[in-house]
């Protein structure tokens, strides 16, 4: 295994408000080597996005890390102070959210939101940045540049607006991105194109990438690993071929089986009965077991994370051990 | 954690109550209010009984004693009036007028923006024509003109006041209406042939008072301030029913000889009173805005 | 864009005419002014002869129409008191009551933007929480009173500042001003911060709520993202977005800050318009007051336009419309 460029150790990160302590993050645990991709997937409020925004040192009050190591590099990046965070942010780390007309300032011109990102970390010409960002839209696909570079971003379509973003991110060459659902909003089409080129990116610039979404097909074609966020917990973790074959936390299954190409066709989509929990309510012990077929009594403690030797793990007391199998060739019970 | 009953009204006062801010203004216009209704009652003096005046005690400063004995705590006016009694007397009708308009005003604007966002067509446009036009004057000119084409009086003064604040309820109300109208629970209703009016009544308005009552508090201070800036500039209330306004306006030439007291003191009691509201309707807002739940 | 400047300078003129003829009605209808022009000894036969030579006989449609073809020449009646033409009097009284507005307004910008940001971007700071105080309270006092106020500390117990009219005047392109001269300095001050007073709160108030609606945006998390420093993030990416309806409401502010004047004027004497306008109402110049609306509703209906036209040129997304393009 390629060494690791992030590292992510029992990292927890709770907001402390009013209301109570919401723990968003609570003891998540991966890392991912050079030109490797992880998919972090999860619901929304499962804490996925958070531990990204943490990892980019983007927490403001009333939230803070209260523990954990997050090592970019092998040095440790958690316990740096602002300035320090605000120097590895846009250089060696690099974030993409997921609504591009958002994400791009409306009244600035798409110029001067490329150029900034370089002339905040570099003293150089105006003109050898101008020509780094020509360089970098070429790169996403982009073609005539320079007529997109004169332009503002409600003059782009949505996945064009994305590939400036992507581009943006990509400016300074940095070592990790995190990209937050970057292609939610955008048509299936669009989706299939840029996660193919971000891919390629990855794997040509040996960039690390941590893809955040609720949609485990779009992680399937993309990612090397895999890990599962449920209720700001870390719930399994493994190589995308064991995730997918085997899923072992209930939740994992579940979500599997809620796929619609997963389902026969006139049945009913089968869901996860119940709903995701209030992260200020949530159940003692495990998290998911007022919604889980397997819960016993045991379900009550909280599970610890359970690495086997294969190098995957699951949070669970009764993970599954068996092949996943889609429904309607099998012959044994659901879950 | 144990679950307790409780009534919107609970709930409201005490999110309310989560400002000391606004309970202080409040407790502030409770006594403010009361001392303007019983204003006869509680002033040592009845200021427009000019059996009970005194020549002689005029211009008497805060704390001076008249040659009687009598102490006048704010001092007097230049006719020997006690100040304080002035303020008390100013106060009620500063209140008087302030309330009754800002009332008249939200009935006639709830009206108009209901009909405004239920009819909609070219009823809905001139309305709302006519109410932005409207707005988009400063009301201190509205009045004044008003004023000067109507005359003294307190009924005119009112009816200028009510001409310059119905167009914001107006606005308001429509605004919220018209979120309602669109709402299922709506077409529903009107599917099922309830009468327009029934449908007004009990499912447009009940969404719509929330942000009336921030902007109509907010109105009341307005037009108390609208009202002595008017009486001050001597457009407004006749000297037989002076206001606030108007006892400022009278203090105002001796302010240079430095009997401050005769101008000031209204003056302050007429910004407590502002400032008072204020207080109130900034923590309403807040807990009213719909948009700030948690 | 034709389109719309054609459509709007229609509305404009609509709202003119039908401005004028509410106007003209209202004030032609207060008291009878000839019991205050002519001698209470005049007989009769002067008394209608000077109801003649005013032209109060005629109907009132009839005097209205009158007044519509003159007011189209530019002529809108002679002052009854002055016996000048009543827009050479406005018009003379106008450059005072701009002078104010305009200075009241210099202050209250450049001092608001700035507090409004420090209160939206820390607003539970003590600084934070002092500017919203002191806006609450700058919004909710009476400007004549604050004017009061200015007086007694600074005219009459310090004695730094004069209160009463405007001081020594110097020519600037033939328009008489006063700031260009120490006294004139002098006195503009007080009246100019009275009137600057109300619209500062209401600025800070403006821009903070736009503040703190900016930090939530997506793009400021981008641009933090980027790695840019706070000051480059607040001092362009938010305010650059806050700008644009913060400039269209100063504009608008404006307007209102020329009628506002009217209380100042009258409190500190400064010889504007406003101060015209009370004084008029008080002796039933009817044609002066007219000119005056008349003049202060084409103000505003140029105001308005100059801000629609500014919004759209500079909010890039009306200016160059969207071109979804590819």
């Amino acid at each position: 295994m390629s060494a690791s460029l992030l590292e992510v150790d029992r990292l927890r990160m709770h907001f402390f408000t009013r209301a109570g302590v919401v723990r968003a993050v609570d003891d998540v645990s991966f890392s991912i080597g050079e030109g490797r991709i992880l998919g972090l997937v999860g619901e929304s409020g499962s804490g996925k996005s958070m531990t990204g925004y943490s990892i980019m040192g983007l927490i403001d009050a009333p939230g803070r890390i209260v523990s954990g190591r997050i090592s970019l590099e092998g040095r440790d990046i958690a316990t740096l102070d602002a300035e320090g965070r605000r120097r590895l942010r846009g250089t060696k780390m690099a974030m993409i959210f997921q609504d591009p007309m958002m994400t791009l300032n409306p009244v600035l011109r798409i110029d001067t939101q490329m150029i900034e990102a370089i002339l905040a970390h570099e003293k150089v010409s105006r003109e050898s940045a101008l020509a780094r960002c020509r360089e970098a839209l070429v790169k996403v696909g982009i073609a005539s540049p320079d007529e997109r570079l004169h332009s503002y971003p409600h003059q782009f379509s949505g996945g064009m607006r994305q590939r400036v973003a992507i581009a943006i991110a990509l400016l300074n060459r940095p070592r990790l991105i995190i990209a937050d659902e970057p292609t939610t909003a955008l048509d299936v089409t669009i989706q299939g194109q840029i996660l193919f080129e971000m891919r390629k990116l990855c794997r040509e610039s040996g960039t690390a990438l941590l893809w955040i979404t609720h949609d485990l097909s779009v992680v399937a074609g993309l990612a090397d690993e895999i890990a599962v966020m449920y209720a700001g917990r870390l719930v399994e973790h493994g190589s995308v071929d064991e995730v997918l074959d085997r899923p072992r936390h209930p939740y994992t299954r579940g979500l599997m089986y809620s796929v619609p190409a997963s389902n026969a066709r006139g049945r009913p989509l089968r869901q996860i009965p119940g709903m995701t929990p209030s992260t200020l309510q949530l159940p003692s012990g495990c998290a998911f077991r007022e919604r889980c077929a397997r819960a016993d009594a045991a379900c009550q403690a909280e599970p610890e994370y359970i690495c086997t030797p294969d190098g995957c793990g699951a949070r669970c007391f009764h993970p599954h051990d068996d092949p996943f199998v889609l429904p309607f060739e099998a012959k044994e019970p659901v879950a | 954690m144990a679950e307790r009953e409780d009534s919107p009204f609970r709930r409201f006062a005490a999110e309310f109550a989560e400002s000391r801010l606004a309970l202080f203004g409040l407790a502030l216009l409770v006594c403010i209010a009361t001392v303007a209704l019983l204003a006869p009652l509680v002033s040592p003096q009845n200021p427009y009984d000019l059996a009970q005046l005194d020549i002689m005690d005029s211009k008497l400063a805060p704390g001076e004693q008249s040659p009687l004995g009598k102490t006048y705590w704010l001092g007097t006016d230049d006719q020997g009036r006690d100040m304080l009694s002035g303020i008390f007397f100013g106060l009620r009708i500063s209140l008087l007028v302030g309330v009754s308009s800002t009332v008249i005003a939200l009935a006639l604007g709830l009206l108009l923006g209901l009909i405004a966002a239920y009819a909609g067509g070219w009823v809905d446009t001139v309305i709302m024509r006519v109410v932005d036009i409207q707005l988009s004057f400063p009301a201190i000119l509205i009045a004044l003109v008003l004023l000067a084409v109507l005359g003294q009086g307190v009924g005119k003064i009112i009816f200028a006041l009510i001409t310059v604040q119905w167009a914001y309820y107006a606005r308001t109300v429509r605004s919220a209406a018209l979120v309602e109208r669109q709402k299922e629970y709506i077409e529903a209703a009107r599917v099922l042939a309830l009468p327009p009016g029934r449908i007004l009544l009990r499912h447009l308005l009940p969404n719509c008072i929330p942000p009336l009552i921030v902007v109509a508090t907010v109105q009341v201070a307005h037009a108390i301030t609208l009202e002595a800036t008017l009486s001050f500039l001597g457009l407004g209330l006749p000297i037989t029913e002076p206001s606030l306004g108007l006892l400022i306006a009278n203090g105002f030439q001796y302010l240079m000889s430095g009997k401050y007291w005769i101008s000031f003191y209204p003056g302050l009691a007429l910004v407590l009173t502002i400032v008072a509201i204020n207080l109130v309707a900034d923590q309403l807002r807040d807990v009213l805005n719909p948009r700030l739940k948690r | 864009m034709f389109a719309f400047t054609l459509r709007r300078l229609a509305q404009s003129t609509f709202v003119l005419v039908a401005m004028s003829f509410i106007v003209f009605l209202g004030v032609y209808a207060i008291g009878n002014p000839i019991d205050l022009l002519v001698n209470p000894q005049a007989d009769e036969i002067e008394r209608a002869r000077a109801t003649v030579a005013l032209g109060l006989d005629k109907p009132i449609l009839e005097q209205y129409w009158i007044f519509l073809k003159a007011a189209a020449r530019g002529d809108l009646g002679r002052s009854f008191v002055y016996n000048v033409p009543a827009i050479d009097l406005i018009l003379s009284k106008l450059p005072a009551t701009l002078e104010l507005a305009f200075a009241a307004m210099l202050i209250a910008v450049p001092l608001a933007i700035p507090l409004g940001l420090v209160a939206g971007l820390k607003p539970d700071s003590l600084i934070g929480r002092a500017i919203m105080a002191g806006s609450i309270l700058g919004f909710s006092l009476p400007t004549f009173w604050v004017g009061l106020v200015l007086i007694m500390v600074f005219s009459v117990s310090l004695g730094w500042l004069p209160s009463n009219g405007r001081g020594e005047t110097t020519l600037l392109f033939g328009v008489p001003v006063s700031f260009l001269t120490a006294d004139g300095l002098a006195h503009l001050i007080l009246p100019a911060f009275n009137l600057a007073l109300f619209k500062l709160s209401l600025l800070i108030r403006m821009t903070r709520a736009s503040a703190r609606e900016a930090m939530l945006q997506d793009y400021v998390k981008f641009a933090r993202a980027k790695g840019l420093k706070a000051s480059r993030v607040i001092g362009v990416h938010v305010l650059k977005n806050i700008l644009i309806p913060i400039v269209t409401v100063i504009g608008l502010e404006l307007g209102s800050v020329i009628a506002f004047a009217i209380v100042t004027e009258s409190i500190f004497a400064w010889p504007g318009t406003g101060k015209l306008l009370i004084d008029s109402i008080n002796q039933l110049d009817r044609p002066v007051i007219v000119a005056y609306l008349m003049v202060i509703v084409g103000l505003f209906i140029i105001i308005n336009f100059v801000v629609d036209v500014l919004y759209s040129m500079l909010d890039p997304r009306v200016r160059l419309g969207s071109a979804a393009a590819h």
